[in-house]
């Protein structure tokens, strides 16, 4: 029995750590400046913790086999433990997960202490069971009055967020189902929810927030490479929570400039 | 004082003779112990299956099962609350410490029963209510709630927020609310028992570990249920009064504007985490105590470091109630606090390193019997180490940026608080089963129980780990169609094959369970040859556990391989001279 289960301990260690070390499974390929940092600290707790792992379970399969009871076995060891030894670990622990979580504060508050640049681009994002609305406030770089009384989602993208038009700041305001995006450029997300609490997370870009109705969250995050990237929601938003998905197209600057003339032509004509 | 509390209650009540005073409505704690028991057994079938359709929903959506049909997704999200809950309230926090705790605490502190016998059998009866009302909620129209275990507001406000969401979410609510009373007798006659009834010589530095972590657990119930009575009552009047605790002005829920005004989302998850982060302790701590007795008896050593264990748990339970924040990183509140939150949390790394040590350190250099409480004691520890370690990436908040409510967390609580409390429950019952029954269990079947299910459960819950890294959300009842999800899809497919082969193996739990509770080999007085008064007694014990005698005790709970004695342990009642410790 002892030495099955150190073998058997010992291979679900093995073989769960070798997982962990190839990276198969690993996190979607980084599109966003920050989330190097992220990562990194991923993968310095990854290798703490993967020692301690490794170190308390070989040693468990160890223990138990080496001290199974056999005939001409030594007899059990009458102690009561051992001070220093107590003493000891609870040192070097209290320094390891401590000094762990310390040096990876700059991290968090590099994304959430300290705001977006004031160069930053401005987006408002709001969830609706089910669906992502994204908003620009055009030229003038303000966002123009929303009346959740007056939302109808029947209405598309203006009348989803009661998008009040008798306010001048609305006039220019361009609401998409898409999150679309210069690369290379801040952007400084304004959070917000009609119904209930979901979250706005794009994996790729390492961005997760909660939305929270009543409340304008802010987040920001920079994408460092063009393409198509998924929004998935992060919070149980209901029924359909599974498809309240979004994307996100980060394009060149150039085209996100003619993208957005033409979203503002549009609009004008209406 | 306590020699005189424990013969007052000695005379308090004679043993019963009628059938409904002696198994139904009983006042013996034993009977009591053993009512929980097979209601957290029920709880845990009934929560199984509820995860095997939810398995198996995800990687075969279509699938036509006998009696349930095809599950919709919109399925999924009520079997997961009712999975969720069920576990959580009638399995972790039932078994452990009312089953266990109500049977065997008196008998280790040396006392003829708990301190408030009416107490035990009524809080008993309202755990019972409060799951039947729980399940009745998926009867009712518009089935089960489907706003998840932790009822996050508003979408657990309004009734309109989703099918589930009327009458079966305010069921929900009153049975927790229900159960929260319950909890709150089952503390405070814990708490009483153990500060008062302890029989003479029974300090508190000689408490088995046991009674340390079921008393901590108690202290622990006391100030966390009564904040989720509380909360869950605010909630029922946001849903049904018109009071506005939890739900902020200006929503428009599918389309129609909701009349409340002025109140926080955030709130309820304060709240609701006060409670829940403590919660998850009062589902492992007693684990924690099982296994220290197991290793200790199975190893023939003292526990490494009894105080240190002692002191261990203590500042669990007490950090216990400060990290509650951990679980809100991504809420939106202050990421001042995130940061506060997030060095505490890690602080409650250092004392449970503390205990996974002293586990070690108590196996080595001794003399290990394999019986099957020790196979699960073993495995305790095993998934102990497992599911904790995860916890330091969970508790620094730039990680969960990358990992909150993804399968990673879903990996971490599973491991730590399902399954391997779930061990500790099962050490418990092969441990004290000779004790409850009088009988044996079948070794043999035993071990294949604890083989597969050691297997199993890491087969099941450690590929989460990887689902989550690569970012898969939790709580999604449907997978096509989502690009960055289609790699990990055979990877579900082969934890969904995990789970159907470790919950059929259960079946051979059951089936020792009650084969041998009437034909197993009769069990002596103390066939582990351990040291704690419960095995001073007959098996199983009289009415009022030690016949009218009132035992004196002398010595530590552990004292295993003492050199100079005449057997290699020493019972804490025993007159042998033991050299005393530091
Ligand atoms: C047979 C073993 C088990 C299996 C196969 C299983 C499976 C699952 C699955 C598939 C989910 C849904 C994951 C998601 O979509 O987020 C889940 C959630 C959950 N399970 Fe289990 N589970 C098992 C045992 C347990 C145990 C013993 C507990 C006790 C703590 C537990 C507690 C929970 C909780 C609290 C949730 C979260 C519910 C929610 O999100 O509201 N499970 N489980
Ligand atoms: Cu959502
Ligand atoms: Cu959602």
């Amino acid at each position: 029995m002892g030495v099955a289960l150190l073998v058997v301990i010992w291979l679900i260690t093995l073989i769960s750590s070798y997982f962990f070390y190839t990276g198969q499974w690993s996190p979607l390929p980084l599109a966003s400046a920050h989330g190097g940092a992220i990562d990194k600290q991923m993968a310095l707790t990854m290798v703490l913790m993967g020692v301690v792992f490794l170190a308390a379970q070989l040693g468990l399969g160890l223990f138990v086999w080496k001290y199974r009871e056999r005939s001409g076995a030594q007899p059990a060891t009458y102690t009561h433990g051992h001070n220093g030894l107590e003493w000891t670990w609870t040192a070097l622990t209290a320094v390891l997960f401590v000094g762990l979580n310390l040096m990876g504060y700059n991290v968090w508050a590099a994304n959430r202490i300290h705001g977006a640049g004031p160069g930053a681009m401005q987006v408002e994002v709001t969830g609706v069971q089910f669906t992502w609305y994204f908003r620009y406030p055009g030229p003038d770089g303000k966002f123009g009055r929303v009346d959740y009384q007056k939302s109808d989602a029947s209405l598309g993208n203006e009348g989803a967020l009661g998008l009040d038009d008798t306010d001048p700041a609305a006039k220019d305001d361009i609401i998409t189902g898409v999150l679309v995006l210069p690369v290379d450029r801040e952007v400084d997300v304004t959070l917000r929810a009609q119904d209930v609490i979901h979250n706005f997370n794009i994996p790729a870009m390492r961005v997760k927030q909660d939305a929270v109705p009543g409340l304008m969250i802010h987040t920001h995050f920079t994408p460092i490479q063009t393409g198509e990237y998924e929004v998935a929601c992060a919070e149980l938003c209901g029924l359909g929570h599974y498809k309240m998905r979004g994307a996100v197209r980060v394009l060149s600057e150039q085209d996100f400039n003619q993208w957005m003339a033409e979203r503002q032509d549009e609009k004008q004509q209406q | 004082m306590s020699e005189a509390h424990a013969e007052a209650a000695v005379h308090a009540h004679a043993a019963p003779t009628g059938f409904i005073r002696k198994y139904i409505f009983s006042l013996d704690h034993k009977v009591i112990g053993i009512q929980y028991y097979f209601l957290a057994l029920v709880a845990v079938f009934v929560g199984m299956f509820l995860s095997l359709l939810m398995r198996i929903h995800l990687v075969w959506p279509t699938a036509h099962l006998p009696l349930v049909g095809e599950i919709k997704p919109e399925t999924y999200l009520t079997l997961l609350t009712m999975h969720g809950t069920i576990m959580v309230f009638f399995v972790l926090t039932t078994a452990p410490q009312s089953g266990f705790g109500n049977y065997v605490l008196p008998i280790q502190i040396g006392a003829p029963d708990m301190a408030f016998p009416v107490l035990n059998m009524l809080s008993f009866w309202t755990t019972f209510l409060s799951f039947v009302i729980m399940l009745a909620a998926f009867f009712v129209e518009g089935g089960a709630p489907l706003h998840g275990w932790t009822g996050y507001a508003p979408l657990s406000a309004i009734p309109s927020a989703g099918p589930g969401q009327t009458l079966g979410a305010d069921l929900w609510i009153i049975s927790i609310a229900v159960f929260c009373a319950a909890s709150l007798m089952g503390a405070l006659n814990f708490i009483t028992t153990t500060l008062d009834l302890r029989a003479r010589g029974m300090s508190l530095m000689r408490l088995p570990l046991t009674c340390w972590s079921w008393f901590i657990t108690a202290i622990l119930g006391l100030l966390a249920f009564g904040v989720l009575a509380a909360a869950g009552i605010l909630l029922l009047l946001d849903r049904n009064v018109g009071t506005s605790f939890f739900v902020p002005g200006g929503l428009v829920m599918t389309g129609i504007p909701v009349k409340h005004q002025g109140g926080s989302p955030l709130l309820w998850q304060h709240l609701f985490w006060f409670f829940g982060h403590p919660e998850v302790y009062i589902a492992i701590l007693p684990g924690m105590g099982v296994a220290s007795q197991i290793l200790s008896t199975f190893s023939r050593k003292p526990i490494f470091g009894y105080r240190a264990m002692v002191y261990a748990m203590l500042s669990i339970g007490l950090l216990g109630f400060v990290v509650w924040g951990h679980h809100m990183f991504m809420s939106g509140m202050s990421p001042y606090s995130a940061f506060a939150f997030s060095v505490m949390t890690m602080a409650i790394g250092v004392p449970s390193a503390i205990k996974t040590f002293n586990w070690l350190g108590t196996i080595w250099r001794g003399r290990v019997r394999f019986y099957t409480p020790m196979l699960f004691a073993i495995g305790f520890v095993s998934l102990f180490v497992s599911g904790g370690l995860s916890g330091p990436f969970l508790a620094q908040p730039q990680l969960d940026i990358n990992l909150h409510d993804t399968y990673f967390v879903v990996a971490h609580f599973h491991l730590i608080m399902g399954v391997a409390a779930i061990f500790g429950i099962f050490a418990g019952t092969y441990y004290w089963f000779p004790k409850m029954f009088g009988r044996m269990m079948n070794e043999r079947l035993g071990q294949a129980h604890f083989w597969l299910t050691f297997i199993g459960t890491y087969a099941i819950f450690m590929p989460m780990h990887y689902l989550g890294i690569a970012g898969h959300p939790r709580r999604y009842s449907q997978l096509t169609e989502i690009k960055f999800l289609e790699p990990l899809m055979s990877l579900q497919e082969f934890i969904t094959i995990a789970a159907l082969i470790t919950i059929g193996a259960q079946i051979i739990f059951v089936i020792n369970l009650f084969w041998s509770m009437f034909k197993g080999p009769k069990a002596s007085v103390n066939p582990w040859e351990a040291t704690t008064l419960e095995w001073t007694v007959p098996s199983p014990p009289p009415h009022d556990n030690f016949g009218g005698r009132v035992p004196v005790v002398r010595h530590g709970p552990y004292e295993y391989a003492v050199p100079g004695a005449t057997r290699d342990f020493v019972m804490q009642d025993e007159e042998q001279p033991v050299q005393m410790h530091s």
